[in-house]
């Protein structure tokens, strides 16, 4: 063989010098290639927000969207509209009333699921260096997409009752003081990913009262409010504030997200930004999963499929709850979710949930460090547990598993003179404490 | 040109599962380019069924970490009879062991660091403060902690004070019960793969890694653009030689087969330290050793598809 080859210096990249100042932060890293492992049947994964669809008529289902392609086919997998489809629009607005709101078709648009709802707003409202207000952990989806428009985020501290006020207000005047802008909240109310927490009546006037008086626009993302575990429904902020109130909604979790339709309910002026940002975008949100989710919607009754999911992920739920019971070492504490997905857990003092994620790969079960749900490096105490997924015995299982996690690590942690000592403390089932 | 099947296992429960995806892809692909059928397929318990019903192909195990590199998948492999590119078990189970592998290569007569390797029950039943004392005051600082049985740098962390050295031994023991304690060694971070096409091992150009952040971690390792790489190193002939012949002499020591990559540094005073040994490089689009492999001169593909004929004969012949 030669070695008479010239020197390649390299970066393997050879766009390194040119990519946008937004993308400097990506980059690959260790504890997201665990999540790799965490896919494996062998792993039971507590750390995946997948909803379990398997309860849907998969048959009816089936049968219908043929009618749909045979019947409907050259409408269906055409272009579309860039707002959406009017017929979905009209049926949104009945899912939303179910909530309190009272939206217009006319100012809902169809999105790409949420996400993209979330994307739309973001890049509608934030200048880079704008501020977005958000609670205390809240949703790391919404927290890339902030970040891809180089938001600062700033977090608002909550307690079982969901963001307070006073943060709030606090948070707001201290972000003016230092010149900077605030564009909008973004708030999750009905349990919240990845706390779990419920916003309280209460709570939602106050934060739409401050809100409304310091001009700051409310971003309501709402994907798991029609289930409610044991709950009474809480009315949404945009049904008693539809002037300060961008709203978003999915099919995600009530259907199947694998459709990808959400939508966004915003005000007229607002809407026809978002309108044209779709347009731009994508041309229209995807028109054959409108077709398909309006057929669904017109040919099933899908409130009573809600109540069966809601009677499997209670279940599911209640088996987390007891595991965690069962198996968590003194000094966990957690959250006690009525609704949607997710269980917050703190660990006891000293503990990193990310520097434990190794461990519990390799004991079989995953879940998600709780610095992913803030933007500021918080939460290292704390890992968000979903439940919708795995059957009741394997999340009975995974929190034995995790339960050995933990003792492994307090003992190693012992072992070593690392302070672990729990500290008794106010919130014994709070979301995120220790960031107010 | 041929279009035997081969097998390129990648994946498996480790830690770097998606690394371990990344290489065999870009490996399956490379062998394709040359003519190859390819199959690629993850560790699962109907594996060795699979393989039987395939005819015992050729495998390739790009499994980093773990059973994959451990020697455990290979004992089994060999149990199977199935023929595969790469150290056989034995030797792959003492070259993935930073504590026992490291001590073999000192013993050849290569410089290694000054290493401690300690089990967490030592620090249970001995005290850790009685033990971190000792390593402080054995290996000074600054020093490198890391897991005995991991790659891609997880779990590694440089220590430069003693009132870090617990958190950074806690950190290791998330990635396995052993962990190694070794002196730092300040220099040219360097990787040098080896080939043995059947006429002896042959190192391939040394590559030089400059980490834009200073440390090579996983980040830095994966992330495009994140490192900067220089095929052949910018080293003097004599220093190049010098970290060529480490690489041979590990291999050796070791008793690797077919291929391997020797990761090293070389000192101020331009002697190659040996710093570990892997048994599955990485073939990933940032790996290191696919870059010496084209500094030389050489086609990923065809270099494979010349392992998986020696791997067949060698089949063929047991």
């Amino acid at each position: 063989m030669s070695l008479e080859q010239p020197r390649r210096d390299t970066r393997l990249d050879r766009y390194v010098e040119t990519y946008a100042e937004r993308t400097h932060g990506l980059r690959v890293s260790a504890v997201r290639a665990l999540f790799s492992v965490a896919n494996r049947p062998e792993v039971v994964s507590l750390a995946g927000g997948m909803p379990n669809i398997s309860d849907l008529p998969l048959d009816v289902i089936g049968s219908k969207i043929g009618e749909l392609i045979a019947t409907r086919g050259t409408q269906a997998m055409q272009y579309g509209s860039g707002q959406g489809e009017e017929t979905i629009r009209e049926q949104i607005c009945e899912v939303m009333a179910l909530e309190g709101v009272n939206g217009h078709p006319d100012d809902v648009t169809i999105t790409t699921g949420s996400q993209q709802a979330l994307d739309l707003v973001t890049r509608t409202f934030i200048d880079p260096g704008d501020v977005i207000l958000a609670e205390a952990p809240s949703y790391v989806g919404a927290l890339g997409t902030f970040q891809a428009y180089q938001a600062k985020v700033v977090h608002v501290a909550m307690d079982d009752d969901g963001m307070l006020p006073d943060a709030l207000a606090a948070a707001i005047r201290t972000v003016r003081s230092q010149g900077r802008r605030v564009k909008f909240l973004y708030t999750i109310p009905n349990f919240n990913n990845p706390s779990g927490v419920l916003t309280s009546l209460e709570r939602r006037h106050e934060v739409a009262r401050i809100c409304r008086e310091e001009g700051v626009l409310i971003v309501e993302d709402n994907p798991y409010g029609l289930l409610s575990l044991d709950a009474d429904p809480v009315p949404a902020i945009r049904s008693f504030d539809a002037e300060n109130v961008v709203y978003l909604g999915s099919f995600s979790k009530t259907f199947a997200p694998g459709f990808r339709v959400g939508w966004a309910l915003a005000p007229h002026a607002v809407r026809e930004k978002l309108v044209m940002a779709q347009e731009s975008a994508t041309l229209c949100p995807p028109v054959f999963s409108q077709f398909a989710i309006s057929t669904y919607l017109s040919n099933w009754d899908w409130k009573a499929q809600i109540t069966v999911f809601k009677d499997m992920y209670r279940q599911r739920r209640d088996a987390l709850l007891a595991g965690l019971e069962a198996h968590m070492p003194p000094g966990t504490t957690w959250t006690h979710p009525k609704g949607g997905f997710f269980v917050w857990v703190t660990l006891p003092e000293g503990l990193d949930s990310q520097a434990l994620l190794p461990r519990a790969v390799t004991n079989r079960v995953a879940y998600v460090p709780g610095t992913a749900f803030y933007s500021d490096g918080l939460g290292s105490r704390n890992m968000r547990l979903s439940y919708c997924f795995p059957t009741p015995e394997r999340i009975l299982e995974g929190t034995r598993r995790l339960g050995e996690v933990l003792d492994a690590e307090l003992e190693i942690h012992t072992m070593f003179g690392i302070d672990s000592t729990p500290h008794p403390h106010d919130f014994a089932s709070g979301p995120g404490p220790d960031v107010s | 040109m041929t279009s035997d099947l081969v097998v390129v296992l990648a994946g498996g429960l480790s830690h770097e599962r998606e690394v371990s995806l990344r290489s065999g892809r870009r490996a399956a692909q490379a062998l394709r380019d040359v003519g190859h059928e390819v199959i690629e397929l993850d560790v699962s318990s109907s594996l060795l069924g699979r393989l039987e019903e395939l005819g015992n192909p050729v495998v390739i195990p790009l499994l980093h970490g773990g059973a994959g590199e451990d020697g455990a998948l290979r004992q089994a492999l060999e149990l199977a009879e199935v023929p595969f590119v790469g150290s056989g078990s034995a030797s792959a189970r003492v070259a993935f062991d930073k504590a026992i592998a490291t001590p073999r290569v000192a013993s050849a007569g290569w410089a290694t660091p000054t290493q401690v390797a300690l089990p967490d029950d030592m620090f249970r039943e001995l005290g850790a403060p009685t033990l971190v004392a000792a390593l402080a005051r054995h290996l000074g600082f600054p020093m490198m902690v890391k897991p005995a049985r991991s790659g891609s740098a997880l779990g590694c962390a440089k220590v430069d004070r003693v009132e870090d050295l617990p958190s950074a031994m806690v950190q290791a023991y998330a990635y396995g019960g052993v962990a190694v304690v070794e002196r730092f060694v300040t220099g040219v971070e360097v990787a040098v793969p080896v080939i043995d096409m059947g006429s002896g091992p042959v190192a391939l150009p040394a590559v030089e890694i400059r980490p834009d952040s200073g440390v090579y971690d996983y980040s830095a390792r994966y992330t495009a653009g994140a490192t900067r790489f220089l095929a052949p190193a910018e080293l003097s002939d004599e220093v190049a030689e010098r970290c060529a012949q480490l690489a041979i002499g590990a291999h050796q020591a070791l008793g690797l087969r077919d291929l391997s990559r020797t990761d090293l540094i070389v000192d101020a005073d331009g002697t190659p330290v040996f710093l570990e040994a892997n048994v599955a490089p990485g073939m990933t689009e940032t790996s290191t050793m696919p870059l010496s492999m084209e500094a030389a001169g050489l086609d990923l593909g065809h270099v494979l598809s010349g392992l998986v004929s020696l791997a067949r004969r060698r089949g063929a012949e047991a």
